[in-house]
């Protein structure tokens, strides 16, 4: 399994991020306050009110749990709380970070190994702040700094929703952490460098519609957990935000969501972006690896409405010029580049033009475009080479539910075969790209798959 | 005059297409066929299987059997990464119509493999599949795989066309559990009471019988054991 820039053996790089992180939790915790704002609860209703924005009193309880199963599928608990095939919210699922094993808690209502004991303030308290019912801090797998912008209400009904479910009576198995972070008062200073607690504060300035598409992306959404490049202490840079970063150990990138034309969403339309997380299939692409679980168990389930403002909102954040390598080539790179390409082009036209295409404009929305794609043609060329190795099908949602798939090329292409397809599609029909390298592609082939 | 002459232009101007169009692109193919592409390399475009000996045949196998298999490697019962990716997040309704698709099909059986064992271990294959030992507790294959070795209705595949290897594979994963069905786990018990020398011996032997005549798995019949992959 590809490894990150941390690894035990490195005591050195270990003890010094360590004291870093204790150093930081030091400053914070002499000073810490322990009693919430009184002007937080206006705050919280104020919010309340505009973010959901079609949200009226609630009459029932009934009304209550429909709400909170609606908010924990646009939360997406079930992809991280639930092992595939047994019980929901269970918990156990193995969570691999560069830092260790973490197994996910069991967040179902048994009274005794779930959650059916807490109340609504500790629910409120462990997605807000995030500390669990004891006062114990959470590892930040829990997405809770972006969990923290979701309103009162809203934690109140996804809390009455888990209730309802049906108890699962499985104990939580301990995490399986390597030192220095097995050490939970190290969270200190991660929640010092990283962790800002506070509900979404709507935009006067900006659309109902574009408050709850931000409210959806910066808090239940937590996008920012993948779409954002993570540093080696495991958090993110505001100043980097949504531009796109690997996601540490899956080994596939998320790509960007800013109006960055080349590497993100610059000239998707409204109706495309929509299609994509809606359906899972667009005119301009289609979802694939960690994605087509997020359109699969979240996004196909949440209203047109919603998803349009999540929409409008991304299409809102303005592109970075740094999310494009414009630095010129070495010869070596353009030399192999002209070597790769008549290769390249001969295995397109003979294994994927059938599905996308002479000129890769594909048969969409089912078999999507190669042309102007930026999965295809942004910096990191991880995703174009998994696919090609791996294949994948679209996820069966409600708008899409028989959807097309892309066959593996792993079992009859070699490294160079892979390497030089990749580098036509990536440089071809005006694609923006650079040329990959048969050593990239044999880096991939050990990805995990599942 | 002169205004006429710039709205001629205008109309000859505006209407022409924009310098780099895309070509016009069409639509994929409504059909099966077009959505099991993804299969196909691995499992040949009609599920006859290819040259690799662990991509097996998928034509002609009862629909619920072929059915097991999807839900089985979407959610774990059966483990092989390639097959568990493609398959993670397509519904069950989606899984039945693929299921439906490939037990419709029916091309042509491969050439039997030559066999690489002596006439002794051939003897002993064909011995336990046709007659299982009833000793050891080991029902014949055909007891359940059917008469022809096409299969049996509902759930149960045919054992004709595979690679000696592929058959080897399965049993020793029913054997240690790595492949499981649905409890009681039918084949899990009869693997364990096969040794490694009859392993060898009925998947040489299974391999290396022609196409049947008739390649319809048989109607469902009463079965040697309980199997928790048909009495559902």
């Amino acid at each position: 399994m590809p490894s990150r820039a941390l690894r035990a053996g490195r005591l050195p790089l270990a003890a010094s991020l360590t004291l870093a992180l204790l150093c930081a939790g030091a400053v914070t915790a002499s000073a810490q306050t322990a009693a919430p704002s009184a002007n937080a609860a206006d705050a919280a209703r104020a919010a309340a009110a505009a973010a959901t924005a079609n949200a009226k009193p609630v009459a029932s309880n009934a009304e209550q749990i429909a709400r909170g199963e609606y908010l924990a599928r646009a939360g997406d608990c079930i992809a991280c709380h639930t092992v595939p095939s047994a019980q929901m919210f269970g918990g156990g699922r193995a969570m691999e970070t560069p830092f260790g094993t973490l197994f996910t808690p069991n967040i179902s209502s048994d009274k005794t190994y779930g959650i059916g004991a807490w109340t609504a303030d500790e629910f409120y308290r462990m997605l807000h702040d995030g500390k669990s019912r004891d006062g114990t801090l959470l590892y930040p797998a829990m997405p809770f700094a972006s969990y923290t912008k979701v309103t009162r209400a809203d934690s109140d009904a996804i809390f009455a929703y888990l209730l309802s479910t049906p108890p699962v009576p499985q104990p939580n198995r301990p995490h399986d952490l390597r030192f220095p972070y097995n050490q939970r008062q190290l969270l200190l200073g991660w929640r010092t460098l990283f962790f800002r607690p506070g509900e979404f504060k709507p935009d006067p300035t900006q659309s109902a519609e574009w408050n709850r598409g931000a409210y959806l992306v910066q808090g239940l959404g937590h996008c920012t957990m993948c779409h954002t490049a993570i540093n080696a202490l495991g958090g993110n840079t505001a100043s980097k935000e949504f531009q796109g970063g690997l996601i540490p150990v899956q080994n596939w990138y998320a790509p960007s969501l800013t109006s960055n034309k080349e590497a993100g969403l610059g000239d998707w339309s409204i109706e495309d972006i929509v299609d994509l997380l809606h359906a899972g299939v667009s005119k301009r692409g289609a979802v694939y690896g960690p994605m087509a679980e997020v359109v699969y168990d979240s996004f196909q389930y949440l209203t047109e409405d919603d998803v349009r403002a999540v929409a409008v909102y991304l299409k809102s954040l303005p592109g970075h010029s740094g999310e494009v390598d414009t630095s010129p080539k070495s010869s070596f790179v353009t030399e192999e580049a002209a070597r790769l390409l008549p290769i390249g082009k001969k295995i397109y036209e003979a294994q994927c033009a059938v599905c996308h295409a002479a000129e890769g404009q594909g048969k969409p929305p089912h078999f999507p475009p190669l042309a102007n794609n930026q999965s295809i043609q942004m910096n990191s060329a991880v995703n174009p080479i998994r696919m090609v190795l791996n294949g994948g099908y679209a996820p069966g949602t409600r708008k899409n539910p028989m959807p097309y798939g892309m066959p593996p090329f792993a079992q009859s292409l070699s490294d160079e075969e892979v390497a030089a397809v990749v580098t036509y599609i990536r440089t071809a029909w005006g694609n923006h790209g650079t040329p990959v390298s048969e050593h990239e592609v044999n880096a991939l082939r050990s990805a995990p798959l599942f | 005059m002169r205004n006429r002459i710039v709205l001629l232009i205008l109309a000859l101007a505006l209407p022409a297409a924009p310098l780099f169009a895309a070509p016009a692109a069409e639509p994929a193919p409504d059909t099966m066929q077009a959505r099991v592409l993804g299969c196909a390399a691995c499992h040949g475009a009609h599920g006859e299987g290819t040259d690799n000996d662990y991509f097996p045949r998928l034509a002609g196998k009862p629909a619920g059997y072929l059915y097991n298999q999807l839900i089985a490697f979407r959610d774990g019962g059966r483990s092989y990464p390639p097959m568990n990716y493609l398959l993670a997040y397509l519904p069950d309704a989606y899984l039945k119509q693929i299921a439906e698709f490939f037990s419709q099909q029916h091309p042509a059986y491969p050439p039997p493999a030559t066999p690489t064992v002596d006439a002794a271990t051939l003897a002993l294959g064909k011995s336990l599949v046709m007659n299982g030992e009833p000793a050891r507790k080991v029902p014949a294959c055909a007891s359940c795989h059917g008469a022809s070795l096409t299969g049996m209705q509902p759930a149960i595949p045919g054992l004709v066309g595979l690679h000696p290897n592929y058959i080897s594979a399965q049993l020793g994963a029913f054997r240690y559990g790595t492949r499981r069905a649905a409890s009681p786990d039918c084949m899990h018990d009869i693997a364990t009471r096969l040794a490694d020398r009859d392993i060898t011996a009925i998947a040489a032997w299974l391999s290396s019988q022609p196409a049947p005549a008739d390649p319809t798995p048989a109607a469902p019949s009463p079965l040697p054991l309980a199997c928790g992959s048909v009495n559902h």
